[in-house]
């Protein structure tokens, strides 16, 4: 395109230069000669120029022209819906296609749980002693003044169409060291038939109700003593689950587990890697729509090498739990009341080899039982009360015999200013033995950073 | 032995066929629900998994929940995250695979272009949808284009009554057409009227009726009413002719009742869904009721 105008301007400037080249007289011929040529270049180079903005002019018509046909195109599927809702808004109704991925757009969503706190002891924590029930896990009480507690950092996402992922890892403190643990690692497969679930990898335990809630999503600042004392305040290890929810109009759900055996109840590792078998059911549902209902038994059987508390044999606990939910309309968040209550009975059959000093060991056969209710009463979107009665029963024989039975009072307000974040004081009163009384009061933080979690019942 | 495993076989063909039968649909809330019921009348079940007097930003992942999501072959949702502190936990739970994604989950919101995406995603703004407000079911237009999707879907799923379903649909089509023009002859007078809200859920109701919301009871989404916003509130309310204080049916009614006493404004509760109010038996109702509540605040 631009030669063919190119050379009409040039021959254009040359046959003018030539009639210019006609001369007149000699004298004036040559500067006057030499004046048009310079005329007529200039005339050849502004027709040239003319020639050249017009084409560019074109050019951009051209181009507008393409763009408004384009514009068309992509819009004419959408022709009928637009002329449906033509007095609607004037802007097309149906959803476009998902914007391109960036790299990020699959990452797994990440939650981020700050907490910290500040504990108050009538009782210093260092000499606090249990009567029939040595401090396991992470069951002994907070430490004294500010203390970060349990800050954690979850991933989770889809791998794929048959398998979910999360990974869970916990910040803590302990003697002003800083520690970086894994809490959960575990792999769901997702794709089973017939209401089947599989989970592999470490994870909390399914027995009880709160043993596999993450503490944050609990209403008091500690566990209640039971789970203190007979899980470490919570149960989880290497390992592998299968859970079955039946096609029924009642919730229920069965399941069995198969772990490691590392942590408190069971220890060592027995049975070559695979030391703790746990069974569990659960059934729910609603009576009207504004009670709800969830209870469970559950069984978590042991063989131990050596458990933190120095016990070497076979255990069993038994668990059952109740919780019962009532809210006016439905609505839990706006008001209502939460009443839940676990009992534990923990039957030991095998030997006490003492921690500090293995030559000394003396039978262990026996049972021990724990049991707490709590209630909590959700005054409105932005304050909940609870009270919780946990106590311990122990043994009346036996390497931990005691006569003594542990009690605990515990009341707690928690301001909510979000879902994403809450500030709660607790006071308790606790009598772990016969001689000591703990008064504790904690105010404590907790707040949700990043994904939306979606809590279980 | 033989007999015994003939009948285990027959037993269980038996169950897998009167299973198939119908199709088990789960709607997170009455207002599809109601559309599913329009759209597939008793070729399937449905169970609504809330009321019209809950607060669906915030349901609980309740036993009996998971018990319905176990049996669903399809879950009819609103989408754009308003769901998603208890949808997620309910289909994990439920060990389902049917319904974990794919043509097993079906999201309104992500069948129509949704209004109010926020250009900045901050918690500090409150419970912001970052895929855009999620109350589509307010805009009579969008219903449709979600219904003609939901069709769709409903015929991929049971091809066998894919017919039957297309016939319901364009029955359906019809009728709405016919009630949103008398809907919108109707409403004529509510036009450039101003309303005050208690949640910002009414932008697809108020950009259809060439309403104007001018403020709202919640500072921002999801926070309740403080009195400092509130005392705010009155001047704007008083200032700018407001027609009515607009809350949903589950909302408490405290707060726009306060303003009310303080600026004369009326206050209007609208059923926001299917069941808000005695009328609103399903979606015509719902509509029906929502206009008339609004041209009585206008007398």
């Amino acid at each position: 395109m631009p030669s063919p105008l190119l050379a009409l301007a040039l021959s254009l400037a040359f046959s003018q230069a030539a009639h210019a080249a006609t001369p007149a007289s000699p004298e004036t011929t040559s500067s006057q000669s030499r004046i048009e040529a310079l005329e007529a270049r200039i005339q050849a180079l502004e027709a040239n120029a003319e020639l050249m903005r017009k084409q560019a002019e074109a050019a951009t018509l051209a181009l507008e022209a393409t763009r408004v046909e384009m514009e068309a195109m992509k819009s004419s599927p959408l022709a009928d819906t637009q002329a449906a809702s033509a007095e609607a808004a004037g802007e097309p109704l149906v959803a476009a296609a998902p914007e391109s991925a960036n790299g990020n757009a699959f990452n797994p969503a990440i939650t981020l749980i700050l907490n910290g706190s500040y504990s108050g002891h009538s009782l210093d924590p260092d000499g606090y002693q249990r009567s029939g029930f040595p401090l396991v896990g992470e069951g002994a009480p907070s430490a004294k003044g500010f203390s970060l507690g349990e800050s954690e950092l979850s991933f989770a996402a889809n791998i794929d169409d048959k398998f979910y992922g999360q990974l869970t890892l916990a910040v803590g403190s302990a003697d002003g060291d800083t520690e970086l643990g894994i809490e959960e690692a575990f792999v769901d497969a997702t794709g089973l038939p017939a209401g089947m679930a599989l989970r592999l990898g470490r994870f909390f335990s399914n027995i009880g109700y709160l043993n596999s809630h993450h503490a944050h999503s609990d209403k008091f600042f500690d566990r209640p003593l039971p789970y203190q004392a007979f899980l470490g305040n919570q149960y989880g290890d290497d390992g592998v689950q299968l859970r079955w929810v039946a096609p029924t109009d009642l919730f229920i759900e069965v399941g069995a587990e198969l772990f490691r055996g590392q942590n408190y109840p069971s220890g060592g590792a027995a049975n070559s890697g695979a030391g703790v078998r746990t069974l569990f059911a659960h059934a729910g549902g609603d009576v009207g729509i504004e009670n709800e209902w969830l209870a469970g038994i559950s069984i978590l059987d042991s063989r131990s090498e050596g458990s933190e508390d120095g016990f070497v044999g076979d255990s069993r606990l038994y668990i059952a739990d109740g919780t019962w939910k009532w809210a006016p309309g439905g609505n839990f968040k706006d008001g209502g009341v939460t009443f839940r209550a676990e009992y534990f009975l923990d039957d030991r059959d095998g030997d006490f080899v003492d921690p500090e000093d293995s030559s000394t060991t003396q039978a262990w056969k026996g049972t021990r039982r724990g049991a707490y209710v709590e209630s909590v009463y959700r005054i409105n979107r932005s304050w909940e009360t609870g009270y919780r009665y946990d106590r311990l029963w122990a043994d009346s024989h036996g390497p931990l015999a005691s006569d003594f039975d542990p009690v605990r009072h515990s009341v707690m307000l928690s301001w909510l200013n979000s879902e994403f974040s809450l500030v709660r004081l607790q006071y308790s009163h606790d009598r772990p033995n016969e001689d000591d009384t703990d008064n504790a009061i904690t105010l404590q933080y907790q707040m949700n950073l990043g994904a939306h979690g979606a809590h279980k019942f | 032995m033989k007999t015994l495993l003939a009948t285990a076989t027959l037993a269980l063909a038996l169950t897998a066929s009167t299973a198939q039968a119908k199709l088990r649909v789960f709607a997170c809330e009455p207002e599809w629900g109601s559309l599913l019921q329009e759209l597939g009348g008793e070729q399937i079940d449905i169970d609504v998994a809330t009321s019209a007097l809950q607060d669906v930003h915030q349901i609980e992942a309740k036993p009996s929940l998971i018990a319905k999501v176990r049996r669903a072959d399809l879950t009819v949702c609103s989408g754009a995250d308003l769901e998603t502190g208890w949808l997620p936990q309910l289909v994990r739970q439920s060990g389902n695979s049917k319904i974990a994604g794919g043509d097993g989950a079906f999201f309104a919101a992500n069948q129509v272009t949704t209004l109010q995406k926020p250009t900045r995603l901050d918690r500090a703004a409150g419970d912001v949808h970052p895929q855009g407000n999620p109350h589509v079911q307010m805009d009579p237009y969008r219903l449709l284009v979600v219904a003609k999707a939901l069709n769709a879907r409903l015929a991929k799923l049971d091809p066998a009554n894919a017919a039957l379903y297309q016939q319901r649909l364009a029955a359906f089509s019809a009728r709405w057409m016919a009630a949103t023009k008398r809907w919108e002859a109707k409403a004529a007078p509510l036009k450039g009227r101003n309303i005050v809200v208690h949640h910002d859920s009414w932008i697809y109701l108020t950009q259809w009726l060439g309403m104007k919301q001018i403020g709202a009871l919640e500072p921002k989404p999801g926070v309740p009413p403080t009195s400092g916003h509130l005392a705010a509130l009155v001047q704007s309310t008083k200032a700018s002719n407001t027609l009515a204080i607009v809350r949903g049916a589950y909302q408490d009614a405290k707060a726009s009742e306060w303003l009310s006493s303080r600026t004369g404004a009326p206050t209007v509760s609208l059923p926001f869904t299917v069941g808000g109010d005695p009328t609103s038996k399903d979606l015509f109702g719902m509509f029906d009721s929502t206009i008339d509540k609004l041209l009585g605040a206008a007398k």
